[in-house]
């Protein structure tokens, strides 16, 4: 599979399709899309990137290991609906900040926070089976 | 077109059984794979489908076009497919170890937890 | 000071309890006087409910209640009648004597617990006696035998102790569910759960409550043919049959017919039936008897032979046969305990309960001789002592009567004088004639072992010399309890020697006597025949018991054969009939639908998803079944987009991305054989359950299709999504907003799958693979060990 046209596109696609991830997840309040599709194809992209140039060195691409990745995320997701509790609302209940930039709204809000946990979950997780499943094919 | 789909559902379970009703572990795994989708199908089905038009309000509209498809399902599965593949996952590297340290794909030779030959029950007190 | 029969019964039904629980500490604490301490509890208790005597044995019940389940009409009630209060203060008052006795009986580290059993079995037994709520009947009921069964078999490194103790949890456990039963059917025909408040039951449902409250009572009275058991429970500690197999456990079965008989007495079926399987009893116990030669045992079959005298004179049921039953309950309790009391004392003092073994013990067992003296006279009936005026009084209730009472009567004398050569026999073979070798030397037992049999002998004769002032307090309470209106006493002291009941009295004296003369040749004639009879209950218990276990085996290798298409088949075929099954029996089969309105690209992603099924199923190479699978999800991923579900779509065609890429990557490493092995009639049945279960699933569809949609739950998030939650992708709002915390378990569940995953790759990492199963398994198991 590590042909050389391989190995030379896999990165550049592994940064297109990272980058078409977040595309995706923070328009899916709105558009289709959000945190489940937008962390597969980030996993996807990941995985690429480990079969072109090797799990280890997609793992030192990403710096941590992608299981502390998804613990992030399910702690942010958590926290993002703890946040409520701060303003004596129940739990998970969503909270708006709108900011106008140069006359373009922008909205921060809990729900938007709990979609990027999701994502981070679910890319970390999936990531983490995929370079695990290649290591071990490099080492059997 | 429901019914329709309703019947392509029904194909998929029947499939999915009938793979997981065979002894090998790597044709078990494929009929979950098969039963998963054809429950997401019963699921889509039984709340009546739409067609093209998703639930989402246009730019200007507060609610969703009369005619959008039915969101509730939609996100009761979205859910099962990413739990569904989160589980595949995991029972094909379940099936991999239990291939490796038994050296054996079929269930009826996997016998450690219910060994053919187990003792009686005990007749004293 | 005035008396708190609330104080007073909680003081004797809970103390107990909580001193049992705290008992393993005290002893710890106390050491060697932990007996002394014990008693106190008894001690307290009896105390507390004398003062109520002189208010019963006016006429004037007590009732106390506490606030149990209120939502269910149910209270923790209690009632101090005469009957009650004479079964607690016996309870009481022999229970503080063989705790007494325990202490010094049973040394070691293992008294606390014991003598913790022994407590908690006192407060169930006052609890049994006391309850007047029908469930809290039931549960002393349990509690009595749970006890029972944690004292039999307290020294359980002994096979015979666990089998008695089994024994004994499993006949009385059945009259349990009898009583529970009982207590059930009452509710719903007087719709309380006091008994109190149930007046006659007599009615439709009365022949199934006389059969249950009679099965109850029966097996815990040990009445033929649930005899067994008490027997062999002579495996616990003499204490334990000294209190529970003779004076108290056993005696609830006794209680529960007395109790029942205001409401279900006086009718030709519970009268026959008690005077039959009573009768019965006692004959059997009392030639049983003559066949031992362990002192215990001996003792053991006179006890069934008085239950079931018991029984008979309740089944008699006249008020003189009554007093006569609540008299010889009271002789029994004291000379029966004593006399278990003494021989445990022999038993202690010599190493042996043979009594062919023992002799001459008179000299260096004096106390205990005495002791024996007056429970053996008790027994034999000797005036002027309790056991005396109990003879004299059943003897009264029965002699003026016709067919059955006169069949009774000569049971009774028979009986009595059976139980009475018995009675000579513990008094004269071990004390009396030359000494013979024993185990150990004989010598006298300690202070707190002598207690119990001479304090109930000393009390035997005490209450004989003063039978009026008995009767007014305990006799005629209790009798008019059990008859339901009042009863004046009538005894007196003296004996009248012109009446029948002397002469019938006289007439046992003489038969015991004769039967003590020939009591080896008698035993030897039994043996014979129990030799030539080969079977007994004992042993048809086992065949029952032992079958069961056998059965449950066969069925659980039936149901868990271990082979996992056998336990799938069965759970899809069941699925499959649980989906079409009410459809089909109720007429709700849908109809064939008429049109299939699509269109032909939408005819092409449906002929794709099939031809990708088709394949999976077909494919005789992994490589190929594993392209089929992606194709298959493909079609599924255009299906959503095009029923207008993109998210759908789009997260179908990543998963089944991956699913392709994983399994290649896997698959790549099994060396599995792809094709289907299965022999014809295998995949016959298979086939045949998977297509029950897809055609059940279309059928439901349909039906589910026929009918309309309730869309309420749509419309709120359609409606809201936008406004309020500021999303217009209406499924993204309800996965991270609206059912947000379903999302947030969803994602817990994805994470964990991913550890597990990895904890599966790295521990194959760790160890290389292993070509023999069996050394695998080993070692897993001592990794988890």
């Amino acid at each position: 599979m590590n042909t050389l046209i391989f190995r030379t596109v896999a990165p550049l696609l592994t940064a297109v399709m990272l980058v078409f991830s977040v595309f995706v997840l923070l328009r899916g309040h709105n558009e289709p899309g959000g945190g489940f599709i937008g962390g597969l194809i980030a996993a996807s992209a990941l995985a690429i990137y480990g079969m072109a140039m090797g799990a280890e060195a997609a793992r030192h691409a990403l710096r941590v290991h992608p299981i502390a990745v998804a613990g992030f995320g399910l702690a942010l997701a958590g926290l993002a609906g703890m946040l409520s509790l701060a303003f004596d609302l129940p739990f998970m209940t969503g909270l708006w900040a709108m900011f106008e930039i140069d006359r373009v709204e922008v909205a921060i809000s809990t729900p938007m926070v709990f979609d990027i946990g999701v994502y981070l979950v679910v890319f970390g997780t999936i990531a983490a089976v995929a370079l695990a499943l290649e290591a071990d094919e490099g080492a059997g | 077109m429901d019914h329709v789909v309703a019947a392509l559902a029904g194909l998929f379970v029947f499939a999915g059984l009938y793979l997981l009703l065979s002894r090998a572990l790597i044709r078990m795994l494929l009929g979950l794979t098969l039963l998963g989708n054809g429950v997401n199908l019963v699921i889509l089905s039984a709340g009546r489908l739409g067609r093209i038009v998703p639930p989402i309000a246009p730019g200007d509209a507060k609610v969703p076009l009369a005619g959008a498809a039915n969101p509730l399902p939609q996100a009761l599965i979205l859910t099962a497919i990413v739990i569904g593949f989160a589980m595949f996952a995991f029972l094909l590297v379940l099936a991999y170890r239990a291939y490796q340290s038994l050296e054996a794909d079929d269930t009826d030779r996997m016998r450690l937890a219910e060994p053919p030959d187990r003792p009686q029950p005990p007749m004293s007190y | 000071m005035e008396a708190r029969p609330d104080i007073a019964v909680a003081l004797v039904v809970l103390l107990p309890f909580v001193a049992a629980a705290l008992f393993p500490l005290v002893h710890r604490l106390v050491g060697d006087v932990a007996g002394w301490v014990a008693a106190l509890v008894p001690l307290a208790g009896f105390a507390a409910l004398w003062p109520l005597v002189g208010s019963v044995s006016d006429g004037v019940p007590v009732r106390v209640a506490w606030p149990w389940a209120p939502s269910w009409g149910l209270e923790l009630s209690f009632l101090v009648d005469g009957l009650s209060l004479t079964f607690a203060l016996t309870i009481a008052g022999v229970g503080a004597l063989v705790l007494l006795y325990s202490g010094a009986y049973l040394k070691g580290h293992r008294q606390g617990l014991f003598l913790g059993f022994l407590l908690a079995f006192m407060g169930a037994m006052q609890g049994l006696v006391l309850a007047d709520n029908l469930v809290a009947l039931y549960l002393f009921w349990e509690l009595t035998s749970v006890a029972s069964f944690l004292l039999i078999g307290f020294d359980h490194t002994r096979q015979a102790a666990r089998r008695a103790a089994i024994q004994a949890l499993v006949v009385t456990g059945i009259g349990g569910l009898c009583l529970l039963a009982a207590g059930v059917t009452i509710r719903a025909v007087t719709g309380s759960w006091d008994l109190s408040a149930a007046g006659s039951l007599a009615g439709e449902a009365y022949p199934l409550l006389v059969g249950l409250v009679l099965a109850a009572a029966f097996t815990k009275s040990a009445q033929v043919p649930f005899h067994f058991w008490l027997p062999n429970a002579m495996e616990a500690p003499t204490p334990v049959s000294a209190y529970l197999h003779s004076a108290t456990m056993v005696q609830g079965g006794v209680y529960l017919v007395a109790r029942m008989t205001p409401h279900l007495g006086g009718e030709p079926i519970w009268n026959t039936t008690l005077m039959a399987f009573g009768g019965a009893t006692l004959l059997w116990g009392a030639v049983m008897a003559l066949r031992q030669t362990d002192l215990k045992q001996m003792l053991a079959q006179t006890t069934l032979a008085s239950l079931g005298l018991l029984m008979l004179l309740l089944g008699a049921g006249t008020e003189l046969a009554i007093t006569g039953a609540v008299l010889y309950f009271l002789a029994h309790a004291l000379y029966k305990a004593g006399l278990f009391l003494v021989v445990g004392a022999i038993d202690h003092g010599t190493g042996t309960r043979d009594i062919t073994a023992l002799g001459g013990l008179r000299d260096h067992m004096t106390v205990t001789f005495i002791g024996t003296i007056m429970a053996s006279a008790a027994m034999l009936g000797l005036p002027p002592l309790l056991g005396f005026f109990a003879k004299e009084e059943m003897y009264a209730a029965l002699a003026l009567g016709q067919v059955q009472p006169l069949v009774a009567l000569a049971a009774l004398v028979l009986g009595n004088a059976l139980l009475g050569a018995i009675g000579l026999a513990v008094l004269i073979k071990p004390f009396m004639g030359e000494v013979l070798p024993t185990p150990i030397r004989p010598h006298e037992a300690p202070m707190a072992m002598l207690a119990g049999p001479l304090v109930l002998g000393a009390l035997g004769i005490v209450a004989g010399l003063m039978p009026a002032q008995l009767g007014e307090l305990l006799a005629a309470p209790a009798t008019s309890a059990v008859l339901g209106d009042a009863v004046d006493t009538h005894l007196k002291l003296g004996v009248d020697l012109m009446g029948w009941p002397f002469w019938l009295s006289v007439a046992t004296w003489g038969l015991a006597a004769a039967a003590y003369l020939r009591l080896d040749a008698g035993r030897a004639l039994l043996r014979r025949l129990d030799g030539k009879l080969g079977w007994s209950f004992d042993r048809g218990f086992d065949a029952v018991y032992f079958g069961l276990v056998r059965l449950a085996g066969r069925v659980t290798r039936l149901l868990h054969h271990g082979r996992l298409e056998l336990y799938l088949l069965v759970v899809f075929a069941m699925l499959a009939v649980a989906a079409i099954g009410p459809l089909w029996a109720m007429g709700g089969l849908p109809a064939w639908p008429r049109t299939a309105d699509l269109r032909f690209y939408e005819w092409g992603v449906v002929a794709l998803a099939v031809a990708g099924i088709v394949t999976v199923v077909l494919a005789r190479s992994r490589l190929f079944a594993i392209l089929a699978l992606g194709v298959q999800g493909l079609a599924v991923a255009l299906l959503y987009l095009l029923v207008g579900a993109p998210d759908l779509g789009f997260t179908q065609f990543m998963v089944e991305t991956l699913s392709v890429v994983i399994l290649a990557l896997v698959m790549t490493r099994l060396d599995l054989d792809a094709a289907d092995g299965r022999p014809f009639e295998d995949w016959a049945r298979d086939g045949g359950v998977a297509l029950l279960g897809g055609i059940a699933v279309t059928g439901l569809l349909w039906a589910v299709l026929d009918r309309p949609l309730d869309l309420r739950l749509s419309d709120f998030f359609n409606a809201h999504a936008a406004p309020v939650a500021h999303g217009r992708n209406v499924v993204n709002v309800i996965l991270v907003d609206f059912r947000g915390l379903d999302t947030l378990g969803e994602i817990s569940v994805v994470m964990t799958a991913g550890i597990a995953i990895l904890a599966l790759i790295r521990s194959a990492r760790r160890r290389p693979t292993v070509a023999d199963p069996k050394p695998a398994a080993q070692r897993r198991r001592k990794a988890t060990a």
